[in-house]
């Protein structure tokens, strides 16, 4: 029988398998951040064990990081002891690190492709979630825990059961205006929080196969908020084309092996998946979310929901508990709801397209009265590109604040923050409550749905200002 | 890692389903460098409310969580295990928990419990309706036990033998550190590296 991508990039990195044990799996890149770390660290010098291999490991700074002054010492003490924490762990135990000033620094999960060190066929894992945006490549990426840290840190290896596996077939054409963002947040909403758990999310169907990297990473960037550990997309042209001439990309003959190897990645036509899902890309239009977990979203034309529509009692109490945490009315139309705060930024859209994609809705507008928008470039690198492509001071001109690169508003770890009982529309991954701020409330919406809100003060899409 | 073999002890209802690592423990005490004094963090948005269950008398000392549906959702914070642990917690029972959060929990030693939705529910009625209740989860025969309510959950096998001898991780790994050498051997030479 066949085998699907997943199997394939699994089987190619089995160092030990034994019946009744988890696998041992090769773990080809480890990507580390500040935040999930020096616990580890810690543990391997309490045991007097090294980093087994510090040339297929790599750390930026970027949960913890102010965007604005970054070239002051870091304001808030506990901050500062934690990126010190990594400075000396990195330094002590031979790990490179960007740090805050280096042109590589950036969020962890735009550092990695950009760099040209995400690669089709790698495993690839980060003390963090959203480390499924790396299998845009057809690479097997997944978020670990702080003891996974240290154990590939100590033997580059980690002991693992086999995913299931789900395809997600999206086929069709995507309607103008509608983006990968709308299908991500389509996906969720159909298949629930927990819908994708256990399983190894692969995206299929023309609908995919037409969208940029920077695209894809932004599906697979949002499988976690499906339940999934990891998402894929099967490499092809685009990849490759995306892949070559970075700084770490393969060179000359080994370009040529490894492209060869590359193209084997792919699921087998007689393959069997554990499960399936269809959606119609031409059907999708701009998708938002009215409450507090990715999976409460609805077409921007829709309406807020009410407890009566709940498909069983504890989704009911979730929905009324979400309605009164960002105090909104069932029935209102979800383009009736006003604005605060608009963020533009993180893994899911803080890449130069994303950022392309706003400044074009942006220019020659302004921003609405009291509304308040943050621009925060993924990388330090992505800053520069929009600099050069002078998006910043189409940005500036509107209105905006352009920041340095980090995860920034995404999570409110560093100053930006919302302040409770202010409401965001915001292109990152989590509208848990809090997760911007505490008593915060966010709505997630597409790089284009943000710009044209910012205009308007109210959730609209770019259709809304002609 | 101590031996985990059976837990007894009294138990909190939670009755929220998608508890995610936000709400578990928020991102402002993810700062910290140590394992032990997340206590002060779980929950601690809802804790602010007077009427959180975790701040009623009835509930202080509580060792088992019984919460809804999708517990430990969103982020791979470890942290959030370490802060229901220095709480107190040595069990948390729900009808599904995100993966990282669980496989996080086996590492540290936390036990989560699947059982069906059916038990939660009445194990949230009995415990609401005397919350000295005691419930004993057996990890040996995988068996949660409450007054005359008595049902089976899953754990993974290998999960419940590692969490029964108290084994560490990579200390079992390390005993196969020949065959990570000789995997190693055979990597592509095209695969990067970080350090030239
Ligand atoms: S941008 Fe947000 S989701 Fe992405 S790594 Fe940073 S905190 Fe996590």
């Amino acid at each position: 029988m066949g085998r699907t991508l997943a199997e394939k990039v699994w089987s190619d990195h089995i160092v030990r398998s034994v019946e009744g044990e988890p696998d041992l799996l090769y773990i080809d890149l480890h990507l580390v951040h500040e935040v999930t770390s020096p616990q580890a660290f810690d543990g391997l010098r309490a045991a007097g064990r090294p980093v087994r291999r510090p040339d297929l490991t790599l750390a930026t700074e970027d949960h913890n990081i102010p965007t604005i002054d970054v070239d002051k010492p870091i304001a808030d003490p506990v901050s500062r002891a934690q990126v010190e924490a990594l400075r000396k762990n990195c330094a002590d135990f031979g790990v490179p690190l960007y740090s805050l000033g280096n042109i590589e620094q950036g969020i962890v999960h735009v550092v990695g492709p950009q760099l040209g060190l995400t690669q089709p066929g790698m495993t690839i894992v980060c003390g963090d979630s959203h480390t499924s945006t790396h299998g845009a490549f057809g690479a097997l990426a997944f978020g670990i825990g702080t003891s996974e840290v240290e154990h590939v840190l100590a033997t580059q290896t980690l002991p693992l059961k086999p995913f299931k596996t789900m395809a997600i077939n999206v086929d069709g054409e995507l309607p103008e205006g509608v983006s990968a963002k709308d299908i991500i947040l389509a996906v969720i909403a159909k298949i629930g929080t927990g819908g994708g758990q256990g399983y190894v999310l692969e995206y299929r169907g023309s609908a995919i196969r037409s969208l940029s990297m920077e695209g894809r990473m932004t599906i697979c960037n949002m499988s976690i908020e499906a339940g999934a550990r990891a998402g894929m997309v099967a490499p092809d042209q685009t990849t490759f084309d995306y892949v070559e001439g970075r700084e770490h990309a393969p060179k000359g003959a080994l370009w040529d092996e490894a492209v060869a190897y590359w193209r084997t990645l792919f699921t087998d036509d007689d393959a069997v998946f554990d499960a399936e899902v269809h959606i119609d890309a031409s059907s999708l239009s701009p998708f938002v979310t009215w409450g507090t977990n990715p999976g409460q979203g609805l077409p921007l034309s829709a309406s807020v929901p009410s407890p009566d529509d709940a498909k069983d009692e504890v989704d009911k109490v979730a929905i009324e508990r979400a309605l009164e945490y960002m105090d909104l009315t069932p029935g209102t139309p979800l383009r009736e709801i006003g604005i605060d705060t608009v963020f533009i930024g993180s893994c899911t859209n803080g890449r130069i397209e994303d950022l392309r994609v706003a400044a074009q809705i942006l220019q020659g507008r302004t921003i609405a009265d009291g509304m308040r928008l943050m621009v925060v470039p993924g990388s330090a690198r992505v800053r520069l590109h929009a600099e050069a492509e002078g998006l910043d001071q189409i940005f500036i001109d509107a209105g905006a604040e352009w920041r340095g690169a980090g995860c920034s508003m995404c999570l409110g770890m560093n100053p930006d923050k919302l302040t409770p009982g202010e409401r965001s529309a915001s292109t990152s991954n989590r509208n848990f409550e809090g997760r911007q701020g505490p008593g915060g409330r966010t709505h997630l919406v597409s790089p284009a749905v943000a710009a044209a809100t910012a205009v308007t003060g109210h959730l609209a899409s770019p259709a809304d200002l002609a | 890692m101590e031996r985990f073999i059976r837990h007894t002890g009294t138990a909190a209802p939670l009755r929220r389903s998608n508890v995610d690592t936000d709400q578990i423990i928020p991102a402002e005490y993810l700062k910290r460098i140590t394992r032990d004094g997340f206590e002060d963090g779980l929950f601690s948005a809802w804790r602010k409310d007077p009427e959180f269950v975790l701040n009623q008398p009835e509930y202080q000392g509580v060792s088992v969580l019984v919460a809804g549906p999708d517990f430990g959702t969103g982020s791979s914070r470890e942290h959030a295990v370490w802060a229901l642990q220095n709480y107190g917690f040595a069990v948390v029972l729900s009808s599904r928990f995100a993966d990282i959060f669980r496989g996080n929990s086996s590492k540290g030693g936390l036990l989560t419990a699947q059982v069906d939705q059916e038990v939660i529910e009445r194990l949230w009625e009995m415990i609401e309706a005397d919350p000295s209740t005691e419930v004993t989860v057996d990890l040996e025969a995988r068996t949660v036990t409450a007054k005359d309510l008595q049902a089976d959950f899953d754990v993974d096998d290998y999960v419940r033998w590692r969490l029964m001898e108290g084994l560490d991780d990579i200390g079992i790994t390390l005993q196969h550190a020949d065959d990570i050498s000789e995997f190693e051997a055979t990597r592509a030479d095209f695969k990067p590296v970080t350090l030239s």
